[in-house]
């Protein structure tokens, strides 16, 4: 066997009590993609930062030909090949593709920068590796796929042999992903070698070669894609055998909740559109799509924090009117937001602070905040709903991820809402996280909790939702029955193709 | 050597920070005094005997320190809830003048008991009308209120020049730009006789009392607090972001109002255009230097003041400039900075 390209060897980096990186090693051959998957947390990132120099590990080596690299000169590393493509891009949007591309690669000094070379370059790799851009675009004016494709390009630009994806599908939609897939099978078919970073099963199986699973910072197995499975790979990244629970048959109750050709029309722009569905109470509707096709809006509407423009929406049977958010959570309505960081928690207040925040009158008398109530109640969340990583008092800053959604669902599941309304619940979460998020789901449905689940994870929706309508442009398709869908139909729903034949006709 | 996110800070770490950003700025301004020629550590002292050496500057010391606990609170409020007020300069100088009218053209017949609270309330209110505006074209156009807030003093300054050589103008002064006095009956009683010290220490140091109790245990002080920190997740959950903005814009301009309504009714009696040796500006200070905290304001504002009154001295009797306050306390705040970021971080190897 030759020398691999790249050679990794007994890389170990510690952040205070936290050893990242324990001993691993890696090699990468010529025109072999090879994905590292590990769970959030288990070194991923770090193998990598390390790998471009942007740390320097306490331990170990990285090669290139057989040649050590330096420790911690992305320089270095840029000038033997590597190239790196974040998870958050590192673009700026108000310049065009061709100057995104050049910045930071065309000297500072130079006394005139050379477009017309850099233009024929791009050019070059673009068509060569099919990676299709519009050089004079403004990067704002892009896709976030697109967008991709430049941050890739970007990446490819300094003669790059060694291409490190990291968990490149974040961002996208389906299709964007599995167009991003092929590509980087041309990329590997033409030499290029490739490192991707995922933590979701089904890429890693459909596009690497080989297999390296990271769990807890520690090197755990290393599988060629077509001597493994999935199922042997969900338990290597975990540890243990994690299943997603299932919903069981139910008889719905009363429609809880019901809106009726609602309109949101915000800046001008209508952001939902006549949409129309029914929510009963021990059923879970599932609203899929391609983010940012109105969901947001849907939650807001659904959240207190907007009025539709037109239509009706009836809470129990009666026009909702306006009743904000506390008459919201007040009247039993429990709102899980799509974005924990951004909208569900406020990271430097208290996990008690957090608790009680959206439900102040309940803790507070003359306008004064029953703090040891709330602590009381944020200990029996954190007992319940097996919140780890710190105490009523603690930051909620520090916990995990899966453990603030955690506490985010139960502050709404404690009181036993009515109405449930989650939007991307399981978004970024690890699988052990992600089951229970939706056992949490699935026992809310069972004690009667009328759930509204906004998702763009089909596998989600399709374990969880009695009944699931499409979201597209704003506009919502007539709902299917879970049992009557499969992925293609959904595929389709999601696209905007529905029409009696997808099998509206059956359901409600 | 790296540097990591502690995950805790510990309670000791939190008041040994300013103590520790203090003492090295007084380290560094020593180089500076050391370069003048003096010896540093006398240099200290006389600040130190400046400051306090005497029942005159002892009272003196106090006496500056009400205006800038109260421009500190005014300062530390706002930015709490991430607005930021730039202008107590100018709401300190619409509060005193406000003060002034009143007393010399509405209010002067009052007898003492209703005419101090009338008169300390419509400063206040002054402080509080010009800060309402920069908000209000904040949440209805998204002004970014620094500018706003921050021209807004020059506004003000000009304002009230113009008001004292004009309207109210004290024809008594001997033409120089000054407004009428209030009334005899408006002036604050004193702490202690036969000094300038007045009670408007009493109400500042109240008033912090008062701030850090809502601050911690109110429904208010707790919305405050999330919009400031996360604004988009304090509107999830419900909390009126307008309305809570406009709550602590009112009292922020109020206690800046107040400032200068207590330096009218303490101290002067009369307003003239160097009526705030930057008081609004070194609130900002104060405020920073106490980490926000309104009980840490009063601490703050009296190492200020000490530097200040202290400083003079010193120039007097040593021959360096006083203008080294204005570094000492300058360099302070840089320290605290720089202090600050490692009670977040620790370093490691």
């Amino acid at each position: 066997m030759t020398t691999p390209l790249l050679e990794i060897s007994g890389v170990s980096k510690r952040f205070g009590a936290n050893l990242a990186n324990d001993d691993i090693s890696l090699d990468l051959a010529k025109g072999e993609i090879v994905a590292l998957l590990g769970e959030n947390g288990a070194g991923k990132t770090t193998l990598m930062s390390i790998l471009f120099g942007h740390y320097v590990p306490d331990a170990g080596t990285v090669s290139i030909d057989g040649a050590a690299l330096p420790a911690g000169k992305p320089r270095a590393a840029i000038r033997a090949g590597i190239g790196m493509v974040h998870q958050h891009f590192a673009l700026a949007p108000n310049l065009t593709v061709l100057e995104n591309v050049m910045t930071g690669i065309e000297p500072l000094w130079a006394f005139a920068s050379r477009t017309a070379r850099a233009r024929a370059k791009l050019e070059a790799l673009s068509a060569r590796f099919g990676l299709k851009v519009d050089p004079d675009a403004r990067l704002g004016d892009l896709s976030v796929g697109e967008q991709q494709r430049v941050e890739i390009l970007k990446a490819l630009y300094n003669d790059t042999r060694i291409l490190v994806l990291d968990e490149p599908t974040a961002v996208l939609t389906r299709t964007e992903a599995e167009h991003l897939f092929t590509t980087l099978k041309g990329m590997a078919r033409q030499g290029l070698s490739l490192i991707f970073i995922s933590h979701k099963l089904d890429e890693v199986m459909a596009t690497a070669d080989r297999i390296v699973v990271l769990r807890g910072g520690r090197k755990v197995a290393e599988r060629r894609a077509s001597e493994t499975s999935k199922a042997e790979l969900a338990e290597l990244m975990v540890g243990r055998t994690v299943t997603r629970p299932v919903r069981a048959p139910s008889t719905p109750g009363a429609i809880v909740l019901e809106a009726a050709a609602v309109t949101l029309r915000l800046d001008g722009v209508d952001r939902l559109k006549a949409v129309d569905f029914r929510l009963s109470a021990g059923e879970v509707l599932g609203i899929i799509g391609v983010s940012g096709n109105g969901q947001a809006e849907l939650a807001r509407l659904l959240s207190g924090t907007a009025r539709p423009s037109s239509g009706d929406l009836l809470l129990f049977g009666k026009p909702m009117g306006d009743p904000g958010v506390a008459g919201l959570v007040a009247s039993g309505i429990g709102r899980v937001p799509e974005d924990r960081n951004k909208e569900g928690a406020i990271g430097d207040m208290a996990v008690w602070e957090n608790a009680v925040l959206e439900r102040l009158p309940r803790f507070s008398r003359h306008g004064l905040v029953d703090r040891k109530a709330g602590m009381a109640f944020a200990q029996e969340i954190i007992a319940r709903f097996d919140v780890r990583g710190g105490g009523p008092a603690t930051r909620i800053r520090l916990l995990s991820g899966g453990n603030m959604q955690k506490l985010i669902l139960g502050r709404n599941l404690i009181d036993r809402p009515h109405i449930l309304i989650a939007a991307q619940p399981a978004r970024g979460l690890d699988e052990g996280a992600v089951a229970s998020v939706h056992e949490r789901i699935l026992e809310a449905r069972k004690a009667g909790t009328a759930v509204l689940l906004i998702s763009e994870d089909l596998e989600e929706v399709m374990a969880l939702a009695d009944r699931i309508q499409a979201i597209v442009g704003g506009r919502l398709s007539p709902p299917v029955s879970a049992e009557l869908a499969d992925a293609r139909m959904l595929g389709l729903m999601m696209a905007g193709e529905w029409s009696a034949e997808t099998g509206a006709a059956h359901a409600s | 050597m790296r540097l990591e996110r502690r995950e805790h800070r510990p309670l000791a770490l939190v008041i040994a920070t300013p103590v520790v950003a203090v003492l090295a700025a007084l380290a560094l301004s020593g180089i500076l005094i050391a370069l003048a020629g003096a010896p540093v550590l006398e240099a200290y002292r006389r600040i130190l005997i400046g400051a306090f050496g005497s029942r005159l500057s002892t009272t003196e010391t106090l006496t500056r320190a009400a205006p800038l606990m109260l421009t500190g609170l005014a300062a530390a409020v706002a930015f709490r809830a991430r607005l930021w007020n730039i202008g107590a300069e100018g709401q300190l100088y619409l509060g005193a003048i406000t003060v002034a009218a009143a007393s010399s053209h509405l209010l002067g017949g009052l007898p003492s008991a209703v005419q101090i609270p009338l008169l300390l309330i419509l400063g206040a209110m002054a402080g509080m009308v010009l800060l309402i505006l920069p908000l209000w074209l904040r949440l209805r156009f998204q002004v970014d209120e620094v500018v706003t807030t921050l021209l807004l003093n020059f506004v003000a300054l000009l304002f009230v020049s113009m008001l004292i050589d004009t309207v109210l103008k004290d024809p008594t002064a001997f033409g120089w730009p000054q407004s009428q006095s209030v009334a005899d009956a408006a002036m604050l009683p004193k702490l202690l006789a036969r000094s300038r010290l007045h009670i408007g220490i009493l109400i500042a140091m109240a008033l912090a009392v008062i701030i850090h109790l809502v601050q911690s245990r109110t429904v208010f002080g707790l919305q405050s607090r999330a919009a400031g920190l996360n604004p988009a997740g304090a509107v999830f959950a419900g909390v009126p972001l307008g309305a809570t903005l406009v709550k602590v814009a009112c009292i922020s301009g109020g206690l800046a109002g107040l400032a200068g309504a207590v330096e009218v009714m303490g101290v002067k009696s009369y307003v003239t255009t160097d009526l705030s040796p930057g008081y609004g500006y070194s609130g900002i200070v104060v405020a920073m230097l106490a980490g926000l905290h309104p009980l840490g304001v009063v601490l703050a504002a009296l190492f200020t003041a000490i530097m200040f009154v202290g400083a003079d001295g010193m120039s007097r009797s040593m021959g360096i400039p006083s203008y080294i306050a204005d570094v000492t306390v300058a360099l302070s705040l840089l320290t605290m900075l720089v202090a600050l970021f490692f009670t977040q971080y620790r370093i490691r190897r």
